[in-house]
């Protein structure tokens, strides 16, 4: 991991009553698969207490960047610092950093249950929180079955039990109402507001600018890989009309560039 | 749920170990259904094998230990798919993902599932065949000698076999590590184990490092095989050298590649 921006890194003594040592601190991110230049020199913190919306267009870049934010790819320049430190480096990362990736993430023959039990024994969590998790996300009458048999919403339920079950301060959510249904996302709307509200870093990626403006309050908003804008929802939406209006003309020139530029 | 923020210092004390690793990777393999499969599979097919090979050995000069523990050969295939697959399945499910987010540590994560996997194919392994030697010396002719687990070189056949399918479970373990694709690394294991000693390879000097061979020839045989020179510990030495050499390239694969 790089740790060349550890002197440079932002002054912690900000005047806030929250713990601002679990930001999210990416610096430079820069990856490449082939010819695609998926991210490109991203730079940006996401901060405690609120939630951070993360949005672009479909192919920016989002679930790139969380893939390394967790440490699953490497990237090829640049570096990501949670809480000061790399991914890699956390002494127990499900207590650290929960998260919800895009693609199911758990064997299809294997119950919620046990799929639970085995990532709650590799971080040192005990089995009782396994249960917490199964009741807080509706699961408990479903964890003994077959996970492959789990409806999207069920999945996607599995997928938030899976992030919560360290008690993390810092989570991340990529795409999370995607396929729900309108009582699911209202429930996850309420879950990532009160989790941010508790105090804790919720990162949640998005291409649906409707959705990020009921549930963020911050916004980073990329476009083929780059950062196209650090601001807030309100700040936004004073651009343009409407802040639909406001994010298609932010990501316009990035949305042309990736219609000519890209190489499918 | 706790105030994050408040309780971050003290909950954060400390550093996952390689038991927290096996202690994932013995729940995640306890509760793949495709395990038991497998072992009940090994387990008939040993059993079955060694009864047919008994009851049709009539050379009373013959190797009947060797002929009884014949099983091995379906045995070590069963469990390369099922070392193959306990990898793979994380690829193909998407949980390697979650493994990895758990335990960002790659060789640790390896290493603690090759562990695991170890110990249960062992146990497996000598169980599967103990029984089919047991079986297939319940239903030999008068006519030939009956081997008895109190002979020497009797038990060692039957304990390096058991041995012998641990370490080819761990070779396709490692080889799913390597190819991360369930299809192709059972070809890969298959064309290993059984198509180069058929491709007329068998006969060349390279016979000796053939892991099939090897078990045939020298890990199960209680009488010297004449042209094969290999003595059952040396035997078992070269076959785990590709399992520790197989192993460490899936480890450096693993920490290498983008999951
Ligand atoms: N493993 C990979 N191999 C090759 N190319 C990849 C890989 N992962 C992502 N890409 C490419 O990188 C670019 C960014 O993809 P990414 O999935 O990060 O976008 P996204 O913002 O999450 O999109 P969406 O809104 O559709 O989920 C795309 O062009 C994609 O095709
Ligand atoms: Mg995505």
């Amino acid at each position: 991991m790089v740790s060349a921006f550890r002197g440079q890194s932002p002054v912690r003594s900000v005047v806030c009553m929250i713990d601002v040592t679990q930001m999210i601190e990416v610096r430079g991110l820069t990856k490449r698969y082939g010819r695609v230049l998926a991210v490109d020199a991203l730079s940006f913190d996401v901060m405690p207490g609120v939630v951070t919306g993360f949005l672009g267009p479909n192919g920016s870049g989002k679930s790139t960047t969380m893939r390394m934010i967790l440490g699953l790819d490497t990237p090829d320049r640049g570096s990501v610092r949670i809480g000061g430190r790399g991914y890699r480096e956390l002494g127990w990362p499900l207590r650290e950093v929960g998260a919800l990736l895009e693609a199911r993430a758990f064997h299809p023959g294997r119950s919620a249950r046990a799929h639970l039990t085995a990532l709650a024994a590799s971080n040192g969590i005990p089995a009782s929180r396994v249960e917490e998790v199964l009741g807080m996300t509706g699961l408990r009458g479903a964890a003994g079955r077959r996970a492959g048999a789990f409806s999207l919403g069920m999945a996607q339920r599995l997928g938030i039990a899976a992030a919560l079950l360290g008690d993390p301060g810092v989570l991340l959510f990529d795409e999370p109402v995607n396929g729900l249904d309108p009582e699911g996302v209202r429930w996850i709307r309420d879950l990532m507001k009160s989790l941010a509200a508790e105090g804790r870093v919720v990162f949640v990626s998005s291409h649906l600018i409707s959705e990020m403006a009921l549930t963020a309050s911050r916004l980073i908003v990329i476009g083929a890989g780059r950062l196209l804008a650090d601001t807030t929802v309100a700040e936004l939406s004073a651009r343009s009309a409407s802040l639909e209006d406001a994010f298609l003309e932010l990501t316009a020139s990035t949305a042309e560039y990736r219609a000519t530029g890209s190489p499918s | 749920m706790t105030t994050a923020a408040v309780t971050h210092n003290e909950k954060h004390r400390g550093h996952y170990r390689f038991r927290h690793a096996a202690r994932m990777e013995w729940i995640k393999l306890r509760t793949l259904r495709s395990v038991g499969w497998a072992l009940l599979i090994a387990l008939a097919g040993m059993i079955g094998i060694g009864i047919a090979a008994g009851v049709n050995t009539r050379n009373p000069r013959g190797d009947v230990t060797n002929n009884i523990l014949a099983g091995g050969a379906l045995g070590s295939l069963v469990f390369a798919v099922l070392g193959a697959l306990v990898m793979t399945s994380e690829y193909s499910s998407g949980t390697i993902r979650a493994t990895l987010t758990a335990i960002p540590r790659r060789p640790l994560v390896l290493a603690a599932k090759a562990s695991v996997f170890a110990v249960v194919a062992l146990a497996a392994g000598e169980l599967v065949t103990f029984a089919g030697f047991l079986a297939g010396t319940r239903f030999l002719r008068a006519s030939v000698p009956h081997p008895a687990l109190s002979q020497p070189t009797v038990l060692r056949a039957v304990a390096l076999s058991g041995a012998y399918l641990c370490l080819i479970g761990l070779t396709g373990l490692a080889l799913g590590a390597i190819i991360r694709h369930g299809a192709a690394a059972v070809a890969v294991v298959v064309a290993g184990l059984f198509v180069a000693p058929l491709a007329g390879l068998a006969r060349t000097g390279a016979g000796k490092f053939m892991p099939e061979l090897i078990y045939a020839n020298s890990l199960v045989a209680t009488q010297p095989v004449q042209g094969f020179t290999v003595s059952p510990w040396t035997g078992l030495g070269i076959i785990a050298a590709y399992t520790a050499v197989l192993l460490a390239v899936g480890g450096w694969l693993l920490a290498s590649r983008d999951a």
